[in-house]
């Protein structure tokens, strides 16, 4: 017969990214099921995807541009620099907190069938993005009333997502794994999700960083992501920090290596642990 | 010979336990000291395994169990082969094994072809979703691709008769749509392993009756391998030419089904056991309330139990929050899953109770009169409370013989005497209609 599979301790890596190909269709099911089951029975549905960023952009906009007066990038309007970072950023804090918990809101499916487990938390990012496409909607619409139109930079924004994505999913993954088996993790989650939101050019821009401590302060990767962003978003407005983009994307990948091999090594003992 | 299908060599699976260490009975007091030292050593433990990698477990000293051990067998393409063990004995784990949910702790299995379980029905149903969503999530999650769920849709919703309802969330289902609806998916899977836990124990009888068809047409007619772990006797002995009998994790017997089941039946019953354990025993999926668990079993009469004799039982239970109007029942099945005979406290004399405090409790039960019949049957236990709640219930939890008492006429053959209760009887002349014929006439 042609598939012949052998189940041996520490010796199920040998299928598995053949078998990841072949659940392709579970991960979408999963991601379709996650959007579908998202906003039922609420009562502005959809709505929460764009008034949380919108609304915290207003403060932000308030607080940071208005309050403490701080500069924008270039000549681009305050509440514009910041709701671009906002959805990255958004993306990000969403999608680490949605994987984190997947695994564990999914006992079920993993005590009773067996799938590469990855695909559960990686399926739950592409909520995420859902949100993140539908807060893109609203960019757009500020930046016609603002007036602001992109430059050539827009057309790399697929490539600065993608990075967003790698950027998310790398953590996200390491934290779903040990999330599994320490529960502490569930504690974490929401306070570096708040706290990040800070510590990332969220509310400003990453130019009124010092000049010596911006490389430094680009190791946390959502630095290159947000500046990313906005240069692409607000074109000529921002200008880029390439050495920084550069030690983010680096700490992205490394990342990304980490929390795949994290979750590899502890996968074969989820069904054990949940 | 072919090389067959399932081929498990010395497969053993290890699983850490933590227990809480026995304080001394001149302790009747916990110190804040204690609970302090213990929780430190305890840390320091927990933290030196994080740094080795190693897996945390909970509680003062860590055993070994042995969930499998040793575990050999070969199953040929087309078998369909039982499972048959007590509970704990390591046929889930097993399977679980087999299905690649967990990994074994030592040796070896070789599958040849695709392997779906089904060791739950309707896994992965979401609530929210529709009838129809959840047919097609449900499919993916066993292993089917969407172009042959869509192949199979009608199929599928034709076995579950819920065409009406295919665009109603699964919530508003009553729980024997959503039942047929689960199974109707999974009994049109298509691979060359199907291994199966106990999933038949559900739903109205007529259904059962159709799963049961639908499985031994898989088996037999479309020559597929099956792996079926059951309670049911009668369903393993309909289903399966063989069997194996796993007992703490080793095989027993393996052999025809019948030799296999009869041989597990008589040691069972011969083993006597007085308490039955119910805290270990995994629960239905519905049971969700747990507030209230059963804990066990005691029998306080004879072993076996006796046809026509008194029967006297205390059940043990646990309570982590307040309860009102707590009823208890139990009941008796034959194999084939149809109750014969319930009794609860609500029937008799409304006997409910509140327990405002957790703690734990038991109640006991006293029949006069046992009236099952000489056989085999399995025990129901359940536990609801005052707004006709669900809070715990444990169909065929454990297996009881009725063996023939005093009373018992000596012309009752074992087996599928039912319940034979006492009743007046009393014979009466009408009318004389003719001579008695003696002579030649």
């Amino acid at each position: 017969m042609s598939n012949v599979i052998i189940i041996e301790p520490g010796r199920h890596e040998l299928n598995y990214w053949r078998d990841l190909w072949r659940y392709r269709e579970l991960f979408y099911v999963l991601a379709w099921r996650d959007v579908a089951v998202r906003y039922k029975q609420t009562v502005i549905g959809i709505a929460w995807a764009i008034i949380r960023p919108l609304l915290t952009t207003l403060v932000f906009a308030i607080v940071f541009g208005r309050i403490a007066k701080l500069p924008s990038d270039g000549s681009a309007p305050y509440p514009l620099m910041v709701f671009a970072g906002m959805l990255p950023w958004t993306f990000f804090s969403a999608g680490l907190s949605e994987a984190s918990g997947s695994l564990i809101a999914n006992a079920n499916l993993i005590t009773k069938v067996y799938f590469p487990r990855i695909i559960m938390p990686t399926a739950t990012i592409v909520v995420a993005f859902v949100d993140f496409v539908i807060s893109f909607a609203i960019l757009v619409g500020m930046m016609v009333w603002y007036g602001c139109a992109p430059g050539w930079q827009i057309l790399l924004l697929p490539a600065v997502i993608l990075f967003a994505a790698i950027a998310s999913i790398g953590p996200a993954l390491w934290v779903t794994a040990v999330n599994v088996k320490y529960r502490d993790f569930r504690y974490v989650i929401p306070f570096i999700a708040q706290f990040g939101l800070y510590v990332s050019p969220v509310g400003f821009s990453s130019n009124v960083v010092p000049e010596q401590w911006r490389l430094l302060y680009s190791l946390n990767p959502m630095v290159g992501v947000i500046d990313g962003f906005r240069w692409c978003i607000l074109g000529g407005q921002s200008n880029l920090y390439m050495p920084g983009l550069a030690a983010s994307a680096v700490v992205s990948a490394f990342f990304l290596w980490f929390g795949i091999r994290r979750f590899r090594k502890t996968e074969a003992s989820f069904a054990d642990l949940i | 010979m072919p090389a067959p299908v399932i081929c498990v060599e010395k497969l053993s699976k290890r699983y850490l336990v933590g227990h809480r260490a026995e304080r001394g009975a001149h302790h009747s007091y916990t110190a804040l000291r204690d609970v302090v030292g213990r929780e430190l050593r305890n840390g320091v433990r927990k933290a030196a395994d994080v740094v080795r990698g190693r897996q945390v477990v909970q509680g003062d000293s860590v055993e070994e169990f042995w969930a499998l051990r040793d575990v050999s067998f070969e199953v040929q393409e087309g078998e369909v082969l039982g499972i048959i063990g007590r509970n704990g004995a390591g046929k889930s784990t097993l399977l679980k094994v087999l299905s690649r949910i967990t990994e074994p702790t030592d040796g070896r299995i070789t599958l040849r072809g695709r392997i779906a379980s089904l060791l739950e029905v309707g896994t992965g149903f979401h609530p929210e979703l529709t009838g129809r969503e959840n047919i097609y999530l449900n499919g993916a999650i066993l292993g089917m691709t969407r172009a042959e769920i869509r192949k199979k849709f009608d199929e599928i919703v034709a076995f579950a008769e819920v065409e009406k309802f295919l665009d109603t969330p699964v919530k508003r289902y009553s729980s024997g749509m959503y039942v047929r609806l689960a199974f109707a998916v999974a009994a049109h899977l298509e691979p060359e392993i199907l291994v199966i836990d106990e999933v038949l124990a559900v739903g109205d009888a007529e259904f059962q009756k159709k799963c049961l068809g639908k499985m031994d047409e898989v088996s037999r007619r479309e020559g597929r391998t099956v792996l079926f772990v059951s309670h049911n006797m009668g369903i393993v002995t309909s289903l399966c030419p063989t069997a194996i009998w796993l007992d703490q994790g080793s095989i027993r017997e393996r052999g025809p089904a019948r030799a296999v089941i009869s041989e597990y039946l008589s040691r069972r019953s011969s083993d006597l056991e007085r308490v039955v354990r119910l805290a270990q025993i995994a629960r239905k999926q519905w049971v969700q309330d747990d507030r209230l668990r059963l804990e066990s079993v005691e029998w306080l009469c004879d072993l076996p139990l006796r046809h026509g004799e008194p029967l006297k039982a205390r059940i043990s239970f646990l309570t982590r929050a307040p309860v009102s109007a707590v009823a208890v029942g139990i009941g008796f099945s034959n194999l084939e899953g149809t109750r014969l005979l319930s009794y609860e406290t609500d029937l008799q004399s409304r006997l409910r109770k509140d327990f405002p405090n957790p703690g734990k409790f038991a109640v006991e039960v006293s029949i006069d009169s046992l009236p099952l019949g000489p056989d085999i049957y399995s025990l129901d236990i359940g536990c609801r409370s005052g707004d006709f709640h669900g809070l715990d219930y444990l169909p065929a939890c454990s297996q009881v013989e009725v063996i023939a008492g005093p009373s018992t006429p000596g012309t009752i053959v074992r087996k599928g005497t039912g319940v034979r209760l006492s009743s007046e009887w009393s014979w009466h002349f009408v009318r004389q209609t003719g001579e008695l014929l003696t002579a030649s006439g």
